[in-house]
């Protein structure tokens, strides 16, 4: 393993689990997605079973998502070839037999954590037990929601952006961010497939977010420990434990029962080099039965990423624009470099 | 899907005669191998009468980096010279081959599997039992026909990997399989696959379908080689421009016409597209469908025939072309 640069290769491994669209999203109607540049139709049949195919008919290439359903089958929008779940074409016009080779493909799809996920890889490899760990969804100790995103930046950009919570302190200013974070060193360590980057800071002022959700809980108006555990399971999925108790009531030692805890869920799948599709959630593990703070959360959440989504797209037309440009690295990047050092050790595997 | 092929140089690295009848040939490609999935075939230019034809081998076995290509080529006595040639192939040759592709794609999406192989139709079916085998989750038997033991390339490969899932059909000996028995192995969530000769290929797929198990559970794959008469030469009368013809044991129809210079149109020459096809208005002897495009009824109707694949046996055929010019010009 040589050194890990930050250039936009082939940037995405094909045998991982991506999540291509929320649980709610797939229905009994086609959805078009991209995802690791391969165009896909997703719809759920009348079981209840999501299914995705190539989003391109056998015959003529017209993509199916301009077709219809019926009977749970795709029918295309141009001479009607109809396709089933498994991608074999069951119907061609004007004749009494069906070309052995019809078919369009069918990729492995799991439902998870609220998340439909797509193996565009090699199928044999695709094991349920690898979807990345996000049982915060749908984990009845914790109340949630989140939303997708379609980033108009490579899909690392966002990994490298929650790698490294610094930016709060400048692109959240007022909400999460404020100079404490900026300030606070931080751990770094990681395995063959993980790198988790952990940040306590000690006896600060909450910022205004994490004061009024302190407030939810309980009466306080002190200082609190801060902390945010930024895990990254490879290839693109980011599970960050954040949250504040008040101070000196042993949150870092492990007892965080004076305090209130979020996750911020996120898993970015590649669409093309170019784009992603960013899947997050916001949950809590406090005032589980007060959907107004959900709803809350979930739209002041939104705003905030609305804000990363902007400098992220910049970043992204600044390589564009700067093509024989690599990055410089800091220490603040050493979660992000991990990251990117394990998938491309991954992109690298498959190619060989 | 189809993909436009890719044709690279490769060389034939290895060759061993694995049966009586097959050979089996390693192709290292100049620009390296690239991954395929089980099922897949290459594409390979052989020249025929000093004319480059496309010949389609399944890959035996999955892909594994940084090593050669297998195939295996059966020795046909009716070959229209595709087999020879690859027969004649010596170790450091150059020939012509395109990047794997796959029409005969293993579908994950079942735990219960049922491979069918009769003679050379084993090559694409080793590597999906294998990757079955694999994961012990699988359900998976295999039927395997031949004529005898010397004659079934990959017997013990199979054995070692399948054991009992492996069922073994001495046909010389034992006599024509029952295809009927095959059928009575699957379930509701069954995937059948099958490869082989076209009787037995028919054979099963009628049985399937007239079996409770869903039409679409079943997969074939088809090289357009075989029918049920042997090859030979079969005359061809054309009333529209006063022709009589010959196809040769080793050509086909469609060949032979656009060789007197009537244009035909084309897509798979595999008997799958129906691209090809003429009107029969008059025939004797035995008509050898040997397409995938008419249905039963169609073929027993005799009305069209596909001229890439089928034969006349013991007769000849009077046939309207689809040209309809006035004079047709060579």
């Amino acid at each position: 393993m040589g050194t890990t640069t930050f250039t936009m290769n082939q940037s995405f491994p094909m045998n991982a689990w991506y999540a291509v669209a929320w649980d709610v999203e797939v229905k009994k109607e086609l959805l078009a997605r991209t995802v690791c540049n391969k165009k896909l139709v997703l719809y759920r049949t009348s079981k209840g079973t999501p299914v995705v195919l190539e989003d391109a008919c056998w015959h003529r290439l017209l993509p199916l998502s301009k077709g219809t359903l019926y009977n749970d089958k795709v029918v295309c929008g141009y001479h009607g070839l109809e396709y089933n779940s498994d991608g074999r074409c069951t119907f061609m016009p004007s004749q009494e037999t069906i070309n052995p080779s019809a078919c369009v493909k069918s990729y492995p799809v799991v439902q998870k954590h609220r998340f439909v996920w797509v193996w565009m890889g090699n199928p044999a490899l695709a094991d349920e037990a690898k979807v990345p760990d996000i049982h915060w969804n749908d984990d009845p100790e914790w109340i949630g929601d989140g939303k997708l995103i379609e980033v108009k930046c490579n899909y690392r950009l966002v990994v490298d952006n929650l790698m490294d919570l610094t930016h709060e302190t400048f692109v959240h200013a007022g909400s999460i961010g404020d100079r404490n974070v900026a300030e606070a060193p931080f751990d770094v360590v990681h395995d063959e497939n993980s790198a988790t980057v952990i940040r306590w800071m000690k006896g600060i002022d909450p910022p205004p977010f994490w004061k009024s959700q302190l407030g939810k809980k309980m009466k306080y108006e002190g200082k609190v420990d801060r902390w945010q555990i930024i895990k990254f399971e490879a290839p693109c999925t980011v599970n960050i434990d954040v949250g504040v108790a008040v101070e000196g009531t042993g949150a870092p030692e492990g007892d965080r029962s004076q305090g209130v805890n979020g996750y911020v869920l996120n898993t970015i799948t590649p669409s093309t080099e170019q784009t992603c599709l960013y899947f997050w959630a916001f949950v809590r593990n406090y005032n589980l039965h007060d959907q107004s703070n959900t709803t809350e959360l979930r739209e002041g959440v939104s705003k905030i990423f609305a804000q990363d989504e902007d400098i992220l797209e910049a970043q992204q037309q600044a390589i564009n624009a700067n093509p024989n440009r690599e990055f410089y690295n800091l220490n603040i990047d050493a979660g992000a470099m991990w990251a990117r050092r394990i998938t491309d050790a991954m992109v690298a595997k498959e190619q060989n | 899907m189809r993909y436009r092929n890719i044709w690279v140089e490769a060389e034939v690295c290895g060759i061993a005669q694995v049966a009586e009848n097959v050979m089996e040939i390693k192709l290292q490609p100049q620009v390296g191998t690239v991954p395929f999935s089980v099922g897949s075939h290459i594409d390979v230019m052989v020249p025929i009468n000093e004319v480059m034809e496309v010949r389609s081998y399944s890959l035996v076995g999955e892909y594994t980096p940084n090593t050669p290509y297998t195939i295996a080529v059966k020795k046909l006595p009716s070959s229209r010279g595709g087999s020879s040639y690859m027969w004649m192939l010596e170790q450091g040759n150059r020939i012509k081959i395109s990047h794997p592709t796959n029409n005969f794609e293993l579908a994950y999406n079942s735990k219960n599997y049922l491979l069918v192989a009769g003679g050379i139709g084993i090559t694409p079916l080793v590597g999906i039992a294998e990757v079955l085998a694999k994961d012990p989750s699988n359900k998976v038997q295999m039927f395997y026909i031949g004529k005898n033991e010397t004659d079934m390339p990959y017997l013990e490969r199979l054995k070692n990997c399948l054991d009992s899932r492996l069922t073994i059909h001495f046909s010389e000996s034992m006599g024509t399989c029952d295809t009927q028995e095959i059928i009575k192995l699957a379930g509701e969530d069954t995937l059948l696959y099958l490869c082989g000769p076209l009787p037995l290929m028919n054979a099963v797929r009628k049985n399937w379908e007239q079996s409770e198990w869903p039409n679409t559970h079943i997969r074939f794959e088809t090289f357009g080689a075989s029918g049920k008469m042997a090859p030979q030469a079969f005359k061809v009368i054309i009333p529209r421009y006063n022709l009589e013809i010959l196809v040769d044991e080793n050509d086909t129809l469609f060949n032979a016409l656009e060789h007197v210079g009537i244009p035909m149109m084309s897509d798979c020459l595999k008997g799958e597209c129906g691209l090809c096809m003429v009107d029969i208005l008059e025939h004797s002897g035995i008509i050898d469908h040997r397409d995938f495009f008419l249905s039963d009824d169609q073929k027993e109707e005799n009305h069209k025939f596909c001229s890439c694949v089928s034969r006349v046996a013991n007769g000849a055929i009077t046939i309207e072309v689809p040209y309809q010019g006035e004079t047709i010009s060579k």
